[in-house]
């Protein structure tokens, strides 16, 4: 193995395999001191509603931490005050019209006007409802609420509510496993949890490895840049030499 | 009113793979050749390097690469009576857009359709008898065979270096290969890819149960490669980002890895990028094109005169520019008259979930695009029909691509759909799942159509295209056959719980099925059928050839792109050889 390659596999963190028993990936705490959280789109009465619902939705159990802990409140906090809330690759010109399920997402609204709209009309409906707030209700009342919210039926401010739950959900989901570029997914916490060895891997090697218990500290986007893998220099064979991750390949 | 440009012998509307390779064949034949793209330009570097390659949110869930909806889709109605509406967020295909199109963010699943598929109406009568299937089914043959197109495959595969091995080398089966596939003149450029666990289950399996497992054909390589070009390939490293990424390995084949580094050398050939082509402009008499009318990226309008047009765009975007052009007659489904925007087909695509126990690691971050191990033994007609009731077929096969995990956490029925016990479920089934996938055929069916909107414009203010497509029974019952295959198959890997999940209509816009979209300017014999002849060349218009997908009277069981690329290289040849010699019709009627 010459040197270039060496330093590849160490840089890619692969020399750290275990084979055998089945094992988990070894959590490592965040030293970094806490920074205060700033919000770009919610008001703090609705990020204490999103907080509260996701940490029902994906909550901290004995498998590790949950939406909440994993900022995912924050993740979509920003998502909201950024290009997809404002509607980034959403088409939306008229007419608009009620269509059937197959047709898809038939509302004038973009992301963050739907949370706009929603929102305000959600708290009115739960004060209504419950005469109180919602991130002080028992864990069992909130999953109530919630799947009211998800069955549907009721009228957020125009928002059907279901639909406000479908993005709720799916803004919860891609938090939790979108990389911590994006604000959400704190210490890679559900990478560690499901066995997801990050943004970043070249399994050549191990591919054919039938049946391997990989133990790997997973890789971030800000990772792999951190410890300078040969992504940026580009691996242009028919330019000058590279250590290329599958250069054990012969050619035929 | 639009500045007219010098002329050009040819201008190719689209560069992606189409657009690279009729854009190559031609300049060297002498011609001068302007290609009109109307995405940006791209380069595997530094445009596809990671790390920032490597973001499942902004290239897989937020699409990064693809078309821009807020600028240009598709109405979709799953029948004539219903009112299209637009696809607001684009779910259920992905459109690509850019220098390079599509093939920049494909799999680089490359397969070869077989004769059965080609010869499919005559064949099928043959062997089922004339009223085997509903008349509704207006499936067809397409006038060419899978012997006449043989050299042209070999040479596409070539020109990828794609990775397989041969099943039927000149008439000989070969062990390990797939034993259905037509003859072939020699062994694919690069051994198959390795083995995943997952896909060596399945080829035990399927191995006990008395079928014919194989090597999924690849275009992310196994080894370095030098194609003919002289352009070099890596092999691939099994990163998991493959289908919606470019690769920054040099290891998917792509235009930009396989040609388009010849092609920009050429100074025959003039790219032009952020140029949206508007229409192909006719002479008075209708007949034959003068050249095309696009508008720049700063929406300055150009007339670029021609004497010879290929359309290269995506097989939606061929049809819809025969339509806004007046190329041929649009087909109606009430009289079943006219040609363009008839047949089209999708992909029926389903799968079984293969559930383990934690003792089975299946590490599906480990993959490629186009790795693992399929089974053609119901494919096409490589099965008696007879007794089934439905024509067509899938291939079966443990050819997952990735576990990135916003959209791969697969859990068993029954688990709740959010809250602790799904992510009990989630973490205990994320490296403990296989799918086999059930890549199934899709039927052409008399009220499946695509035309202009009457409504909705895009942002040129040009109709939109109208897409009016429900899944055909026969379709439907295929997928709950071959599903069921798959779940036997799934249940002899030792799996603890097996799940088939059969496609079920109506078809919805809202969930990724696959961007096989087919038909709609439909190659043939019969001018009344078919919109372009075997060469790909319209019936009504001698110099506009229409190359892509579109031309496929209905799709088949495989992925289409071998076929695809197969068809360019015939095409090109008929206009080189023959057509520049004698511009006119390549078949008379």
């Amino acid at each position: 193995m010459d040197e270039s390659r060496r330093k590849f596999l160490k840089n890619a963190g692969l020399f750290t395999i275990v084979t055998g028993a089945a094992t988990v990936g070894a959590c490592t705490k965040s030293e970094k001191a806490e920074q205060p959280k700033a919000l770009t789109f919610f008001s703090p009465l609705d990020f204490a509603f999103v907080e509260a619902a996701i940490s029902r939705l994906i909550p901290a159990d004995e498998l590790g931490p949950g939406a909440l802990e994993a900022d995912v409140a924050v993740y979509i906090d920003r998502q909201l005050s950024g290009a997809y809330g404002g509607g980034d690759r959403f088409y939306r010109s008229g007419p608009w019209r009620e269509g059937s399920p197959q047709q898809g997402y038939q509302l004038r609204f973009t992301p963050a006007e739907l949370f706009r709209t929603a929102l305000p009309a959600l708290h009115t409906h739960f004060r209504s409802q419950h005469h109180g707030e919602f991130s002080k209700l028992s864990p069992e009342k909130q999953d109530e609420y919630l799947k009211a919210l998800q069955k549907g039926g009721i009228d957020l401010g125009g928002v059907p509510s279901e639909i406000f739950f479908a993005r709720l959900w799916s803004l919860t989901v891609e938090g939790f496993f979108g990389d911590p570029a994006y604000g959400g997914n704190k210490d890679m916490v559900s990478w560690r949890m499901i066995g997801f060895p990050g943004a970043y891997g070249a399994y050549y090697e191990l591919v054919d490895r039938h049946n391997l218990a990989l133990r790997r500290e997973p890789k971030s986007l800000a990772d792999a840049h951190r410890h300078g893998l040969p992504m940026d220099s580009g691996m242009d064979p028919n330019h000058a030499a590279h250590a290329h991750p599958a250069s054990g390949a012969k050619e035929t | 009113m639009a500045t007219r440009l010098p002329e050009t012998d040819v201008v190719c509307l689209g560069v992606g793979m189409v657009g690279t390779m009729l854009g190559l064949e031609l300049t060297r034949a002498g011609l001068n050749v302007v290609g009109l793209e109307g995405g940006l330009p791209r380069n595997t570097v530094p445009d596809f390097q990671g790390p920032a390659m490597h973001d499942e949110l902004r290239f897989a869930v937020r699409k990064g690469m693809m078309v821009d909806a807020a600028r240009e889709t598709v109405t979709f109605r799953n029948h004539a009576g219903e009112t299209a509406l637009p696809i607001r967020y684009i779910e259920a295909f992905l459109l690509g857009t850019g220098l390079g199109g599509s093939l920049v963010h494909w799999n680089g699943v490359t397969w070869r359709f077989q004769d059965t598929d080609f010869r499919m109406r005559t064949l099928t009568e043959q062997r089922y008898g004339k009223k085997f299937t509903s008349p509704d089914l207006t499936f067809q043959d397409w006038g060419v065979t899978a012997a006449e197109l043989e050299p042209y495959f070999d040479r596409f595969e070539y020109l990828l270096g794609t990775s397989g091995k041969a099943g039927n080398l000149r008439g000989k089966k070969i062990q390990g290969g797939n034993p259905f596939e037509d003859p072939r003149s020699r062994d694919y450029p690069t051994p198959p890819m390795k083995e995943p666990y997952g896909s060596h289950l399945f080829r035990k399996a399927a191995q006990g149960l008395g079928y014919h497992p194989f090597p999924q054909p690849s275009s992310n390589l196994s080894t370095p490669y030098t194609n003919p070009e002289g352009l070099k390939l890596n092999a691939c490293v099994f990163c998991g980002f493959c289908e919606r990424f470019g690769c920054e390995h040099f290891a998917k084949s792509s235009p930009q890895t396989v040609l388009l580094p010849a092609l920009l050398k050429d100074p025959r050939f003039t790219l032009r990028t952020g140029c949206q082509v508007l229409k192909v402009n006719l002479d008075s008499s209708g007949q034959r094109a003068t050249g095309v009318t696009y508008a720049d990226s700063t929406g300055k309008e150009f007339e670029q005169p021609a004497k010879l047009v290929i359309v290269g765009l995506y097989a939606l975007n061929n049809v819809r520019m025969l339509l806004l052009s007046g190329i041929g007659k649009a087909y109606d489904p009430q009289t079943r008259t006219g040609t363009v925007g008839r047949n089209y087909a999708h992909q029926t695509v389903s799968a079984a979930q293969v559930f383990f126990d934690r003792n089975t690691r299946i590490n599906p971050f480990m993959r490629s695009g186009a790795c693992g191990t399929a089974i053609a033994d119901f494919v096409s007609d490589n099965f008696d029909h007879g007794p089934l009731g439905f024509v067509g077929g899938a291939y079966l096969g443990e050819v997952m691509t990735n576990g990135r995990p916003i959209e791969f956490h697969p859990t068993p029925p029954g688990t709740p759909g959010w809250g602790a016990g799904w992510k009990k479920a989630v973490a205990e089934h994320y490296n403990h799942t296989s799918l086999i996938t059930v890549h199934g055929s899709s039927v052409a069916h008399a009220a499946n159509y695509l035309d202009l909107d009457p409504t909705y414009k895009d942002a040129w203010g040009l109709p939109l295209l109208r897409m009016t497509f429900d899944l055909p029974e026969n379709d439907l019952k295929m997928s709950a056959y071959l599903t069921e295959k798959a779940a036997e198959i799934g249940r002899a890997m030792g799996a603890k719980q097996v799940v088939g999940l059969p496609r079920k209509g109506p078809f919805t816009t809202t969930i990724y099925q696959t961007t096989h979209n087919t038909g709609g300017t439909v190659m043939g014999e019969d001018p009344s059928t078919s919109v372009v002849n075997k060469y790909l060349q319209s019936w009504d218009v001698h110099n506009v050839f229409v190359i892509g997908a579109s031309a496929y009277p209905q799709n088949a069981s495989y992925n289409p792109t071998g076929t695809l690329g197969a068809l360019a290289y015939w095409s090109a040849e008929a206009i080189v050889k023959r057509y520049l010699k004698a511009p006119g019709p390549l078949v008379h009627t």
